[in-house]
């Protein structure tokens, strides 16, 4: 298990009844766990955008990606790495706070770049996005309160430049 | 016209002769448009759906176009998956209809309904759920160019009831959508230079042909590529054929139960070129350890081979045939004559031999004998197993698309159907299937469906009372602890077959061989079945037990003890 690594990829892909499922389909076959996965309309609504992130070995990643091109589905499939991509991530938490936590939550929301989506007299919910790392950072931080629940997007991600995502 | 009738349509444009196929309730618009339509598409009505896929699959191995199937819904399309996974493994185009339930009962339970998309899906090179009769023709069309361009493989299509008789009016010649789908044709010039250069510098060449030059008819250019550069040719137990085996380049199947000179040139090479071949680990062995000095060269027209199991040092996508005409005009005659005396030298000092045994009988004289008579020609179609081994080493191949065999699945049963498959598809070719006496019982029933049509095909049942290569495993790497591999309460064979109106005849030693091939070869008048009734523990070398390096190839039985195999089955 020790060089498990999270690869970004992406794929685009025909919007057919079962594409996700022949995509899936890959990653399970060969060990590999899916982490994140999101699937939305490309401009050109025949075709899918889906932005995987997965862990397993890297050896094998090669593997997949050759395998998931091979899909009569799959237009095209790429792995991108940190720095040829933009990845983001969103995520919605809900804080148990009343008037007395209230300040230093709001607080810690404002450093991230987050805003209060919702607002009652003993929660919050905070919406706030960006790369995957700086909202762990800040669920460790509301992790100091009392967090009730929590939803995460998955990443989604775009190449930089003139690179096709 | 109904959706159905419309498929009928386009399956004659696509030049169907037959379809294989089992009617039920949710198929029974398809099977009515059989009759409405007065098409000349030929229904077989088989006796099980799997018998329907190894038909379609034999009669596409064997004449190269795809073969059809049509059956109903739940239990009729599951039947199929086994005939499906066999046809994905091996590369053979194949398309599936299926039955389905009304679209507004889909996931709901209804009386014989199942997720045959979901089910089929790892086992399918693409499928279809039609969700609209407009979509049916392009569908069709569609599936026909995905099961036999690029690397070939099944298409299931699954059509609710509703949609297969939802009357419209339909254009047969719908045009395809499929953005996604390339199909690899002429490699690239650079990179074939490349190959043409390594094979320069090599003095041990080898070339490794496997099913992709039989599919890609590459034959001719197998045997000029060979004689041109002066290398000898070893074949996966698919690509018997590709170059004839009796050529004097050609030095048979290598891998596990190869021959041991096949095997002797592998271990030495210097210069290893695959060509249509997956190095499956029935061929590698030790992965690691797999000609490991030596340049390694991949052709093959899926991508997704490249690095799969071996990383090459060269390597070029594209169609066999195509590359190799374009690498024939590039290579010389390789620096190879001492290598391939040496290779010859290996040939005569290690052939394949067996020992008769007084008053009985052995699998392998059978195959000789068949072989012998049949003048090599014979298409000989085969189950999984010692009398599979056997067969290939025994029965020469001397042409493409006349040695049918589940290689990557290893079905059982798949031999009986699929000789059936071919007949139809070649009548006036000399058709033998060739099976254990596990395997024939898996498929027997067809028997049925070989005596209505009167067909031709000889029905070898080489008949040892075990599952014999599962009895050689456990003798030799399970201290002989025997288990679930007897076959006891066989049928009598001959009486089966002639409860079926199927002619019989038996052979149980040596003197009987020949005088009953020669009858049973002579017999024309419709199937008839062979019973061999053989040793009951012989067991096949040359063998390099599963995982072990080319060094551990066993030639005959081992007087010691050897370690469990670490390679897979």
């Amino acid at each position: 298990m020790k060089d498990f690594q999270t690869h970004t990829i992406s794929v685009y892909i025909r919007n057919n009844p079962g594409a996700l499922m022949r995509m899936c389909q890959i990653f399970s076959r060969r060990g590999y766990n899916i982490d994140s996965l999101v699937v939305s309309p490309a401009m050109d609504g025949r075709f899918s955008r889906v932005s995987i992130s997965a862990k397993g070995a890297s050896d094998s990643l090669k593997q997949i990606n050759l395998q998931l091109e091979k899909l009569v589905d799959v237009v095209h499939c790429i792995e991108h790495t940190d720095t040829e991509a933009i990845v983001r991530e969103m995520v919605l938490v809900k804080v148990a706070a009343d008037a007395t936590k209230r300040g230093e939550i709001l607080q810690i929301t404002k450093h991230f770049g987050g805003k209060t989506v919702d607002f009652t007299d003993n929660s919050l919910v905070i919406e706030c996005s960006g790369a995957s790392s700086k909202l762990d950072a800040m669920i460790a931080l509301l992790g100091n309160y009392e967090i009730v629940e929590m939803v995460r997007s998955g990443q989604m991600l775009m190449a930089r430049g003139g690179n096709p995502t | 016209m109904n959706a159905a009738e419309a498929v009928i349509k386009c399956l004659e444009k696509h030049g169907v002769e037959y379809i294989f196929g089992y009617s039920g309730g949710a198929a029974i618009p398809f099977f009515d448009a059989l009759v409405t339509t007065n098409t000349d598409i030929e229904l077989i009505l088989v006796r099980h759906e799997q018998g329907a896929t190894h038909m379609a699959d034999g009669y596409a191995r064997a004449t190269g176009k795809p073969g059809v199937v049509l059956v109903t819904s739940g239990p009729g399309a599951t039947n199929t998956i086994t005939g499906l996974i066999t046809a994905q493994m091996d590369s053979v185009p194949m398309i599936v209809i299926t039955g389905q339930t009304i679209s507004p009962m889909l996931g709901k339970d209804a009386f014989q309904e199942a997720d045959v998309f979901g089910i089929s899906l790892p086992v399918v090179k693409h499928s279809y759920l039609v969700r609209s009769h407009e979509d049916i023709t392009r569908t069709v069309n569609e599936a026909f160019y995905v099961a036999t361009s690029g690397r070939p493989g099944p298409v299931v299509i699954d059509v609710p009831k509703d949609i297969s008789s939802t009357e419209g009016v339909f254009d047969l010649d719908a045009a395809m959508d499929l953005p996604g789908y390339t199909v690899p044709g002429h490699g690239d010039k650079d990179k074939i230079k490349q190959i043409a250069k390594a094979f320069k510098k090599a003095r041990k060449p080898l070339l490794l042909v496997g099913h992709g030059c039989v599919l890609s008819s590459a034959e001719e250019e197998v045997r000029e590529l060979a004689e041109k550069l002066n290398v000898p040719v070893v074949t996966t137990l698919l690509g018997k054929g590709a170059i004839s085996e009796k050529h004097d380049l050609s030095l048979g199947m290598l891998g596990m139960h190869g021959t041991a000179y096949a095997n002797f040139a592998v271990k030495n090479c210097d210069l290893v070129c695959s060509i249509g071949s997956r190095w499956d680990d029935r061929i590698v062995g030790k992965l690691d350890e797999f000609c490991a000095d030596a340049v390694r060269i991949h052709i093959d027209i899926d991508p997704s081979e490249y690095g799969k199991m071996i990383t090459p040092d060269y390597w070029c996508v594209g169609d066999a045939r195509l590359i190799l005409e374009e690498l024939i005009l590039q290579v010389e005659e390789c620096d190879s004559a001492t290598w391939v005396e040496e290779v010859k030298q290996w040939r005569q000092d290690y052939p394949l031999k067996y020992d008769k045994i007084q008053g009985g009988l052995t699998m392998q004289e059978v195959l000789a004998e068949l072989d012998k008579q049949s003048d090599s020609e014979a298409i000989v179609a085969t189950d999984v197993g010692q009398h599979q081994m056997w067969a290939a080493q025994f029965c020469k191949s001397t042409k493409g698309k006349n040695w049918l065999s589940s290689g990557g699945a290893g079905t059982m049963g798949f031999g009986f159907p699929a000789a059936i498959g071919a007949q139809f598809g070649r009548p006036d070719d000399l058709v033998v299937s060739v099976s254990g006496d596990g395997g024939f019982q898996m498929t027997l029933f067809e028997l049925s469906t070989a005596a209505i049509h009167k067909l031709p095909v000889k029905i070898l049942v080489l008949n040892n009372s075990y599952l014999g290569m599962v009895r050689q495993w456990q003798e030799l790497f399970f201290d002989e602890r025997l288990s679930g591999v007897d076959m006891v309460g066989n049928p009598d064979f001959v009486k089966l077959a002639e409860s079926y109106g199927v002619k019989a005849f038996r052979m149980s030693s040596s003197d009987d061989v020949a005088k009953v091939w020669e009858e049973a070869l002579a017999y024309n008048d419709g199937p008839c079945l062979i019973e061999a009734v053989c040793n009951k523990t012989d067991n096949v070398y040359p063998m390099i037990p599963a995982g072990a390096n080319y060094d551990k190839m066993l030639l005959e039985a081992p007087s010691e003890k050897l370690d469990k195999p670490t390679g897979s089955t």
